[in-house]
């Protein structure tokens, strides 16, 4: 594979994503792609649609389906026109597996994707595998690269959270401080923030002097919050779920006008969230990760603002018809740029259907680099097939005027750590 | 035909019939047969408390969580193979059974079913606590080598659905046996007449201790076998929703019928299964499921049949 | 931050979560006390009052305490009306079989969770609290609007009390609840005063509900956590005891506030969840409520 693979129709891209006459450049160009040719390919979307991740599920359906569009505006995958079938999951991973079972078995589809939460991919992958079918997963999650899993779960949308916090640890350290206290969820997602921060920032020189973990159940935070010790430079938070916005809101009450330290956060905990929720004035100045920049930034290009129109974002980073709807903007980009991999993946290997699914999954194995392009809106990245894993570039915002504006990007290279295991040695 | 040789016609039929469905259905819905069958052989354990004995439990979920968890822990952290870590299970939830019915038995009624619940709920949390030795929410997967019996490969269809028939025979006819045993009817004497029960000399507390255990053993065997037939442990299965569902199963299919939780787990997946391609809110029939049985067939399907037509059902 | 200061801010979460609990707890209570029946709806009630707090609180314009106090009125009587007709269509024809009835409570549950999925959507959405007043100490900040709920709180647990005990609509219960039979024989409507306690009941939850949702956010699956506490807190004050009740609610909600400072919440709950089954066994009157 390589990157002619990915941008391979040139000239044509940006009239394709703007919609100007793209399916004629686009089949001009490329004699074969020639529209509805063939069976349609059936891809299954494992979604969030209820349950703890609906925030999510609602914006990772809606990116979908502009992936969807604009796929099929420019000539489907391989000349097949594409469908995805939405299944909802609950956020469940009992319901997850059922629901792998279910689009493979009774929708015929030829491969799944989409699931974020980290237990539903636990709970589901092992079907997979059964299966033999391509699970694609959006979820961040080290499961992917740490071995766990098997050689049909993938991970080519987004950069995982080991590498998140690896690439940002050092610009933390220089610029915030070194006694760092953590608050994370008290499960899975939030033990993977917990060690692998604690380690990085150790290699920096930093200590984190306290780590609370709070139970994801929880509805109200203000008791943990004088576990914080005083002496704290910064205080890392990640949190998730449906009360979010309490937590950060508590967190603004209880400091108050006193002094508090460098707060440094992930857009986890504000995702789907509006800065201007009143109770949040007190976010100004602080710094938060941000894979994908939710305000549009002044140096946003052309694959970006293309992006953004398709899926339907103004620049706050909200819904175009409903400004009260936030989206989750630094996840959901996982979602198209997994399409566009299965698009190339496909093409790569001549997927013609189930029988070649091994293939597909070889044809992945063998990506590595991917440019910053409209299939890849968020940056430029890099996949190693060993681990199943993706890299990409990570970004640090603050918060200036109400509005999240990146003060620093990493590069890929930050966030490389040393091969948990080899999957194409792994059986099919 | 006696009344002895038309039950056992009848649900030898049944299992044959399950035996030609697994053959010939299509992947997904023979795949769902065999979550059903494993299902049904935890709803079995629990109609034999609650339907038989009168046992209204909301804890259920504790044992089959007992019996996946023994299973897979057995699997993940001390590598024991199929065999061993699925009698494990089994014990356990056996064990966790008899644990819970020395302290819940001494209350009835509705103070057992909040004590049953408790004790659930207080399983549940125990997963997430001892997160780092049970995985928490996120849960894991159970390994290859422990799916692997008399060389073949349960993470295969076939094998799988050969394995949940083959547990859920074993659970139906041992369920059979014991209905239509001594102790089954002093089981049913229990339901029906408590105080009566108590003056023929029975020791009721011990009655229903034993019943629990039964009760336990077939949960934590539906627990294990869906762990290690389905390849995933997690703690959403100790949930109070786990508890619930058995419910609704016997209630739907009829309690006090043997086969009643089977065509009750089947009906609800279905149900279940149609309403979430219909809406999101999908779980709206297991409520409404749940109301109109209590209100209009307090009795479950076959329960009508046996009011109606077929007065010698099991 | 030192310990005094530590404590205090214990103490003040644990405060308004006993009066939050107390409310939610009180409706339970009532109906335990006066129908015999185990709601395990309760829960949905209370996030039915969140939900219809918010969507009066979107439909109002202009100030946001305009919008919250008009829900803190239209969000009960909302919730009581549901529970009246979940009492006229289902309750009243089991006959109040208490087994019966926590099943099909169950499916009410799920009936009205999955109903607030479907029409107010899966996202959880915030309420603007009335007014942002913050108290600062020299250690902390603290919402002045969480005291406001623990006043309200105590407010409408007064004008319950009174009601229970003044009004003539009170003894009526009172009666019922000590012996349906004979309530009944001396002409007391028992279908009216069962409907009106499950409305009372589910109204009690709604309201708590709306004064916890500027604090935290509306949310179909917020109603779990409110039914494990106010179970909790109902059988280790002695099911049916009003009294009991608000002394549990207070020892569980300061207990929490103040032990989970130092151990592990999920630690705590687990100890509470087996203390509640250790209490049912051992000593099924509550540890606060008189003799049954």
């Amino acid at each position: 594979m390589t990157t002619n693979d990915l941008t391979g129709q040139g000239p044509s891209r940006r009239m394709v994503l703007t919609g100007m006459g793209a399916g004629l450049l686009a089949s001009a160009a490329m004699p074969a792609v020639v529209w509805a040719q063939g069976a349609p390919i059936k891809l299954g979307f494992q979604l969030h649609r209820t349950g703890i991740g609906a925030a999510y599920g609602h914006w990772y359906e809606r990116t979908a389906q502009a992936a969807l569009k604009v796929v099929n505006d420019a000539g489907g995958i391989a000349g097949r026109p594409v469908e995805i079938i939405f299944e909802d999951d609950g956020t469940d991973p009992a319901r997850g597996a059922e629901v792998v079972d279910k689009l493979v078995n009774q929708h015929g589809v030829d491969m799944v994707f989409g699931p974020l939460f980290s237990h539903v991919v636990m709970g589901s992958a092992p079907r997979a595998g059964e299966l033999k079918v391509p699970y694609l997963v959006c979820s961040e999650g080290y499961h992917v690269a740490s071995g766990a899993l098997n050689r049909w779960t993938l991970q080519p949308g987004i950069t995982d959270v080991r590498s998140q916090i690896a690439s940002m640890a050092p610009w933390v350290a220089a610029n915030l401080g070194k006694k760092v206290t953590m608050v994370y969820p008290d499960y899975a997602f939030g033990y993977d923030h917990r060690d692998f921060f604690t380690a990085a920032i150790a290699a920096q020189g930093g200590e984190v002097i306290a780590q609370i973990a709070i139970p994801p159940t929880e509805t109200t935070f203000t008791r943990y919050l004088p576990q914080i010790p005083a002496e704290t430079e910064v205080l890392y938070h990640v949190m998730v779920g449906p009360a979010v916005l309490t937590f950060v809101k508590e967190l603004g009450e209880f400091y108050g006008t006193g002094p508090k330290p460098q707060l440094f956060g992930f857009i986890d905990s504000l995702e789907a969230v509006d800065f201007a929720t009143p109770g949040l004035e007190f976010l100004e100045g602080t710094h938060f990760w941000e894979a994908h920049n939710r305000v549009k930034q002044a140096d946003a290009g052309e694959f970006e603002t293309a992006y953004r129109a398709a899926v339907g974002v103004d620049d706050n980073g909200a819904s175009v018809s409903d400004a009260a709807d936030v989206a989750t903007y630094s996840h959901m980009f996982s979602v198209w740029e997994t399409l566009f991999v299965i698009k190339a993946g496909i093409e790569a290997s001549g997927y013609a259907g189930p029988a070649d699914r091994q293939k597909f999954v070889e044809a992945l194995e063998a990506m590595t680099d991917m440019p910053l392009s409209a299939e890849h809106p968020q940056g430029a990245k890099r996949f190693n097939g060993k681990t199943h894993q993706v890299f990409g570039v990570q970004n640090i915002s603050q918060v200036q005027g109400g509005k999240l504006m990146r003060v620093h990007q990493t590069t890929i290279e930050d966030g490389l750590y040393d091969d948990a295991v080899d999957y194409t040695t792994m059986a099919f | 035909m006696s009344v002895t040789g038309k039950i056992w016609a009848l649900h030898l039929g049944v299992l044959v019939m399950l035996a030609v469905a697994q053959a010939v259905l299509p992947a997904y819905h023979a795949n769902n047969l065999a979550r059903i069958m494993v299902l049904a052989v935890f709803a079995m354990g629990y109609n034999i408390a609650f339907g038989y004995t009168g046992l209204l439990s909301l804890g259920h979920a504790l044992f089959f969580g007992f019996g996946m968890y023994g299973m897979g822990l057995a699997v993940w952290q001390v590598e024991w193979t199929f065999f061993p870590a699925v009698v494990l299970g089994l014990l356990a939830g056996g064990a966790s059974a008899a644990a819970v019915g020395m302290l819940a038995l001494r209350t009835a009624g509705v103070s057992f079913m909040i004590v049953t619940l408790m004790f659930a709920q207080a399983g549940y949390l125990t997963v997430l606590y001892f997160n780092q030795y049970t995985g928490g929410d996120q849960g894991f997967a159970v390994e290859a080598f422990a799916r692997q019996v008399f060389g073949y490969d349960l993470a295969q269809d076939t094998p799988r659905a050969v394995a949940a028939f083959v547990l859920f025979a074993v659970a139906l006819v041992l369920n059979l046996v014991l209905v239509r045993s001594r102790f089954g009817r002093v089981m049913a004497a229990m339901r029906e007449n408590e105080e009566r029960s108590r003056m023929l000399g029975y020791d009721v507390f011990h009655v229903k201790l034993r019943v629990m255990v039964i009760s336990g053993l077939y949960a934590g065997a539906a627990g294990a076998a869906f762990g290690v037939l389905f390849g995933y442990v997690g703690a959403n299965f100790a949930t109070v929703q786990y508890s619930i569902l058995p419910m609704l199963y016997v209630l739907m299919g009829g309690a006090g019928v043997v086969l009643g939780p089977l065509l009750g787990a089947v009906v609800m997946f279905y149900l279940i299964d149609i309403a979430s391609g219909l809406t999101s809110a999908h779980l709206l029939v297991v409520g409404v499921a749940l109301v109109v049985l209590v209100l209009f067939a307090p009795r479950g399907l076959l329960g009508m049949v046996r009011e109606r037509w077929l007065p010698w059902l099991p | 931050m030192g310990f005094g200061p530590f404590l205090l801010l214990a103490l003040l979460e644990g405060t308004v979560a006993a009066a939050v609990l107390a409310l939610t707890a009180v409706g339970l209570s009532l109906v335990f006390g006066v129908m015999r029946v185990v709601n395990v709806a309760h829960g949905e009630f209370f996030m039915l009052g969140a939900v219809v707090a918010w969507f009066v609180a979107a439909a109002v314009p202009g100030h946001a305490a305009m919008g919250f106090m008009l829900a803190l009125v239209v969000a009960p009587l909302v919730v009581a009306g549901v529970a009246a007709l979940a009492d006229w269509l289902v309750l009243k024809r089991l006959n109040y079989d208490p087994e019966a009835t926590i099943v099909a409570t169950i499916g009410l549950l799920y009936i009205l969770q999955q109903s607030a999925l479907t029409f107010f959507g899966p996202t959880p959405r915030p309420v603007e609290a009335p007014f942002t007043w913050r108290i600062q100490t020299p250690w902390f900040g603290y919402s002045g609007y969480k005291l406001f709920v623990v006043l309200a709180a105590i407010a409408i647990l007064l004008a319950v009390w009174a009601f229970m005990t003044r009004t003539r609509a009170g003894l009526v219960m009172r009666a019922t609840q000590v012996d349906r039979q004979t309530a009944r024989a001396f002409g007391i409507n028992v279908d009216r005063v069962y409907a009106g306690t499950f409305a009372l009941g589910a109204g009690l939850a709604a309201v708590a509900a709306v004064l916890v949702v500027p604090v935290s956010q509306a949310h179909y699956l917020m109603g779990g956590d409110p039914l494990l506490l106010s179970f909790i807190v109902v059988i280790i004050g002695g099911l049916g005891s009003l009294r009991g009740t608000l002394v549990a609610a207070l020892v569980i909600g300061l207990g929490d506030g103040v032990i989970s400072m130092f151990f592990s919440p999920t630690l705590a709950k687990i100890i509470a969840t087996l203390l509640v089954a250790l209490v049912l066994v051992f000593r099924p009157q509550g540890l606060f409520g008189a003799k049954a």
